[in-house]
């Protein structure tokens, strides 16, 4: 039968065709010349019904396993060729990765003093303190008088002090805000107080102006055992696990006990000595110790000043603590000049925060 | 305050080296600051020597050639300059090998041609006499050749140099320290100094002197007569001693002034009784106005809150600070009246401040010593002045005011130290601690009851003050680390505002720039610079310069620095905030007016270049406002921007904007103004904002409610409208938004265009528009009025005519 051999013919020639095919335009080609609406075998197909009733199963049959056949095989083809056709296309995708990003963006950093200050707070809110902030300009009765300070305390001289009146001073130490947080809220309180400080004092470890971070816990059984406690846990989220912390006895006029606090140097180890060379550690100056803050319990006539909420120091006890955020700094990062702080120059500044 | 070992060993000698001593000193209070080495060192090099012969140099008019014995061995060559040098003199060798007090090491050397084995030492040299006069030290006794000059002269000493707190004057003598050395270390401590007066109570006979008191500040006013006094150089061991403490000796009787006060801490002045006239001492405040020559030559003005002593002839010492010239000792003394005195400590200390004007007396008068000191100073410098200068003292004490004051008593409760340190202290404990210290101890049922010394009086006055000496001598070194538990009911966390202070800071840093730490001193000049002479502003009375007079009323200034200070060092693209306060005249309470200020830099190109893009615009007024609308964004804040025009003149008028939140006005943005540029050397347009960060964040939202933004799809549409280019586009978007109904949901500029196809004076808008339903997707339809309503508002009430 005639069309029987036309539908192999076209089949085997499809057949090739698409073997011969090279790429998955050429493919497309094919699909259109033998599947298209205008090639043969698809109108080969479309006319079986015009045949005899007893050629019409056989060549429609046959027509349509060789429309089926082209078909799958064009698409297998499509599919080989077209993975080999991205993978060229993938190679001369390729950039040079090494090349800078782009556009350009300037990394932007918070300053030093920022940064430790947030990482300060960070340790004391873990421990249960809230932040609270309070004015730099502040009354000589809050940074002085219910500090209890001595009338002829040094600090009140105009050469440790700046003054904007006789009564009025750019606060020498965030202490100032003790009191007026007692005198706002009723024991217990536990908060630290981070901030700007002045004194009239410049040098390579100075400056006029520099930054504070108070601490005040009161209740009825805080002791010195929990400020030691506090200051370790500090100390050892601030300078490492390993840290210890000492207490020395000092003097200030809003604590008593008051004491300086030593943590353990954490570049020798506490040691004193650096662990490869044995050399004098430069840092502790071979004591094996860092002075990082003074504290104390506190006194118990600041208490007794407290114009409210009734602080009571025969009920009410605690302690109190203020550190230097440029020392922390300077300390954990090892600058040698405090005045850097303030030149802000992007070279010593884009080293941290 | 400097403590030589070998003076602190003649009342306490702790069995500890050195450095344990000051270690275990600074563990319980009284900080070491360091130990520095008085005289020479390698003291075994240092003998007594005898000049056998002593003959010219044959080449050196000025030196003499000497053999000297200096014990074992041969004789040794020492070539010396000194005038006095003769044969037969028993003098003080530093051999090859000595360390002199400035620290050279002595070497055997040719002088002139001449071996020298060692140098024959002047009293300077061994750190005996503050200047070379008389030549090279002669011994008046014999010492055999040889004789470690140790041994016989105080060549050599370490010097403890304590930082004593201004709580504890006790410690700033000699004794003092002794007595903290000995409870520290529980080494014995020796008899006071003062134990044995040869002086007596009783008057002075008023014909020798007298002394009235009139003021209050004067607490005490001790003083001796002393005859025959013959003034003279003070011995040898006094004058090392002295200068071991970092005392110049003068005369004898001045060094025994200095020596007392350093060994008891309490200040004493001697008067040459001949030059006080009428022989009379008056003690009283000074009147205004009145001038007073102190033993500094200068010529100081008083007022009435300072105290003074005259004589008949008018003022002569500023009490407790300075003597006077006209009564000083001097070498023609015989006659002495030795004042030792108590007085009022703050006034003292003021006095020092208005004078500015500091002495060893006055730094002890200031922390106001106890009357009872006035007698012990007078026994220890009578007893020298009779033993070292011949004097004969006149019988008598002139004793003014009180003699002794209360003695108070306070309880230590056992339970009280262990609720206070956390750790208990037995009661035997704190029992030697206090008696070592000098307090009374006796026990009562609860505690200890316990007296206070009189030189501890006005540091030791409660409970807590003595829990001190208990816990700092016994309790700090074992005390355990505990944490306290927290009662207040409160979670610790960041207030809104400091949480939103924090995210505005990060939303900058993420967008690149760098925070900076500028000062919060200016002075006037900066803000003449910035063209707001006038600014109010809170000033310093005592500034520490003329740049830093006053504290900034704006934080443009520092801004300004700190791009300055990085343009001259090379950068040029610099992209800056900072975040701190500002301060204004008015506040309450008599205080400044301070706000906390957010403000940022642009300068030069607004990011680094690019091998792709190439170089960044430069930043200008939409750069820095497109920086202040993401911090805003990121802090749910809506503003609205006005033309600032002429309201912060060191903005540029056409280039600036107002901030308002609502209708609070919060801050700026805007190209900095040319001129100001221009004053700070800026090369390029600087654009900043500066905002009132507590304004700021008091508009933002603490918690946002829910809003359904994602069941139905919103409609998007855009628009493009030409209107006059003086119309604002924040003018534009408000009848947008008044015309839009409410299911307009947002409506943004995000295109603008002039030029031909528009027409002169004209611009054109592309608006898009974003509407939304809750409750159904909305179709071109459904917004049809909506978009009609808005084209004709826009017709009618700017002119505004739709294009294309």
């Amino acid at each position: 039968m005639q069309v029987l051999e036309r539908i192999d013919e076209l089949r085997s020639e499809a057949e090739q065709a698409v073997a011969a095919a090279t790429d998955t335009a050429a493919l497309e080609e094919l699909r259109v010349r033998f599947l298209g609406r205008k090639a043969e075998l698809p109108n080969l197909l479309r006319g079986v019904a015009q045949l005899e009733p007893a050629v019409r199963g056989q060549v429609g049959k046959a027509a349509n396993q060789a429309r089926q056949a082209v078909e799958a095989l064009i698409e297998e083809r499509v599919g080989a060729l077209g993975t080999s056709e991205l993978d060229a296309q993938l190679l001369a995708d390729r950039v040079d990765v090494t090349l800078p990003g782009s556009p350009a963006r300037p990394v932007g950093r918070l300053h030093l003093l920022t940064a430790t200050r947030r990482e300060i707070e960070d340790v004391f809110l873990g421990l249960g303190f809230s932040v609270v902030e309070g004015p730099e300009v502040d009354s000589v009765v809050n940074n002085f008088d219910k500090l209890n300070h001595d009338p002829a305390h040094p600090a009140r001289s105009l050469s440790d002090t700046f003054y904007v009146s006789e009564d009025v001073v750019l606060r020498t130490h965030t202490s100032p805000m003790q009191v007026r947080s007692m005198e706002l809220q009723p024991p217990p309180i536990a908060i630290i107080v981070p901030g700007r400080v002045y004194r009239r004092d410049s040098d390579a470890t100075h400056t006029p102006q520099f930054h504070q971070v108070e601490g005040l816990w009161i209740d009825e059984d805080v002791t010195l055992a929990d400020l030691k406690g506090v200051l370790l846990a500090f100390s050892r989220a601030i300078f490492g696990p390993d840290r210890e912390v000492r207490l020395r006895p000092h003097f200030f006029p809003f604590t008593e006990p008051s004491v300086e606090v030593d943590v353990s140097c954490f570049q020798c180890g506490g040691t004193g000595a650096l662990p490869r060379t044995g050399a004098r550690c430069n840092l502790c100056k071979g004591t094996g110790w860092l002075e990082i803050l003074g504290s104390g319990m506190v006194d118990p006539n600041v208490l007794a000043g407290v114009q409210a909420n009734d602080y009571d120091p025969e009920r009410w006890q605690g302690f109190a603590f203020g550190m230097g955020i440029e020392r922390i700094a300077m300390l954990k990062h090892g600058f040698p000049d405090l005045r850097q702080l303030y030149d802000n120059d992007r070279r010593f500044l884009g080293q941290f925060g | 305050m400097r403590v030589p070992i070998s003076w602190l060993h003649e009342h306490v000698v702790p069995e500890l080296g050195l450095r344990e001593l000051a270690f275990r000193l600074a563990m319980t209070g009284t900080e070491v600051d360091r130990i520095h080495h008085h005289g020479v060192d390698a003291v075994e090099h240092f003998v007594v020597g005898r000049v056998l012969t002593c003959e010219q140099h044959p080449d050196a008019d000025r030196l003499k050639v000497c053999s000297v014995d200096v014990g074992a061995g041969e004789p040794q060559p020492i070539v010396c300059g000194a005038k006095n040098v003769a044969a037969g003199q028993t003098v003080a060798v530093a051999r090859p090998g000595s360390v002199m007090p400035d620290g050279t090491k002595l070497k055997a050397s040719k002088l002139r041609g001449v071996m020298s084995n060692g140098m024959i030492c002047s009293e300077d040299e061994l750190s005996l006499a503050s200047d070379r006069a008389g030549g090279i030290y002669v011994f008046d006794a014999e010492h055999a050749p040889g004789t470690p000059l140790a041994d016989v002269l105080p060549i050599s000493d370490e010097v403890l140099e304590l930082e004593i707190t201004p709580n504890r004057p006790d410690c700033l003598g000699v004794y003092g320290v002794a007595r903290e050395a000995h409870a520290a270390t529980g080494a014995p401590l020796g008899p006071p100094p003062w134990q044995e007066d040869p002086g007596s109570a009783g008057p002075v006979d008023p014909a020798l002197a007298s002394v009235t008191v009139e003021t209050e500040r004067c607490l005490r006013f001790t003083a001796r007569v002393f005859e025959d006094v013959t003034i003279a150089p003070s011995p040898l061991w006094l004058r090392a001693r002295l200068l071991a403490a970092g005392q110049r000796p003068i005369n004898n009787v001045v060094d025994i002034t200095n020596y007392a006060m350093l060994l008891t801490g309490q200040p004493l002045h001697a008067f040459d009784l001949d030059r006080v006239a009428g022989g009379t001492l008056t003690v009283r405040d000074a009147r205004a106005g009145e001038t007073l020559t102190t033993l500094d030559g200068v010529e100081r003005t008083l007022d009435p809150d300072v105290v003074l002593i005259e004589d008949a002839d008018g003022p002569t010492s500023m009490a407790g600070v300075m003597g006077g010239e006209r009564s000083e000792v001097e070498a023609t003394t015989t006659r002495v009246l030795l004042e030792v005195a108590t007085w009022d400590g703050p006034n003292i200390n003021r006095t020092m401040a208005k004078f500015n004007l500091r002495s060893e007396a006055g730094a002890r008068n200031e922390k106001g010593l106890a009357p009872e000191q006035a007698l012990e100073a007078q026994a220890v410098a009578t007893r020298l002045m009779l033993e070292l200068t011949g004097a004969k003292l006149a019988p008598g004490t002139i004793d003014v005011g009180a003699a002794t004051t209360e003695t108070p008593t306070l309880r230590l409760r056992d339970a009280r130290v262990t609720r206070l340190l956390g750790a208990p202290v037995e009661r035997a404990e704190s029992r030697r601690v206090l008696e070592a210290l000098g307090f009374g101890v006796a026990e009562t049922g609860e505690g200890l009851e316990v007296t206070v010394p009189s030189f501890r009086r006005n540091d030791v006055t409660r409970e807590a003050d003595v829990i001190e000496e208990v816990a700092r001598l016994s309790a700090l070194d074992t005390l355990p680390s505990t944490l306290p538990e927290n009662r207040t009911l409160a979670a610790a966390r960041l207030t809104p505002y400091q949480r939103g202070r924090r995210r505005a800071e990060d939303a900058l840093v993420g967008l690149g720039l760098s925070e900076v730490a500028g000062w919060s001193f200016t002075n006037v000049e900066t803000l003449a610079k910035l063209r707001v002479p006038d600014l109010p502003h809170v000033e310093l009375l005592n500034p520490m310069s003329v740049a830093q007079a006053i504290l900034r009323p704006t934080i443009l200034g520092s801004l300004l620095d700190v791009a300055a200070h990085n343009v001259a060092h090379g950068a040029g693209e610099l992209a800056l905030f900072e975040s701190a306060p500002v301060y204004k005249p008015g506040g309450e309470d008599g205080l400044a007016d301070e706000h906390h200020a957010l403000a940022a830099l642009l300068h030069g190109p607004v990011a680094p270049g690019d091998w792709r893009s190439g170089a960044a615009p430069a930043a200008d007024f939409f750069a820095v406002k497109g920086v202040l609308e993401h911090v805003l964004a990121t802090l749910r804040v809506a503003v609205t921007y006005a033309p600032a025009e002429d309201a912060w003149p060191f903005l540029h008028p056409g280039r600036s904007a107002a901030v308002s939140a609502g209708e609070v006005r919060v801050g700026f943005v805007g190209e900095v103004h040319p001129a100001v540029a221009a004053a700070w050397d800026l090369p390029h347009t600087a654009a900043v904002f500066a905002v009132d960060l507590g304004k700021v964040l008091a508009a933002a939202p603490e918690v946002t409610t829910y809003a359904d933004l994602t069941s139905f799809p919103s409609l998007r549409l855009d628009l493009a409208v030409v209107l006059d280019e003086a119309v604002p586009a924040a003018r534009v978007l408000e009848v947008v938004r008044a015309a839009g109904g409410n299911r307009l949901a947002d409506a943004r500029v995000f295109d603008v265009y002039s030029g031909e196809q528009v027409g002169e004076g004209k611009r054109s808008l592309a608006l898009h528009l974003e509407f939304r339903a809750a409750d159904q997707t909305l179709t071109d339809a459904d917004v049809q009025p909506a978009r009609d309503k808005v084209v004709k508002k826009l017709a009618s009430e700017l002119g505004g005519e739709l294009r294309g």
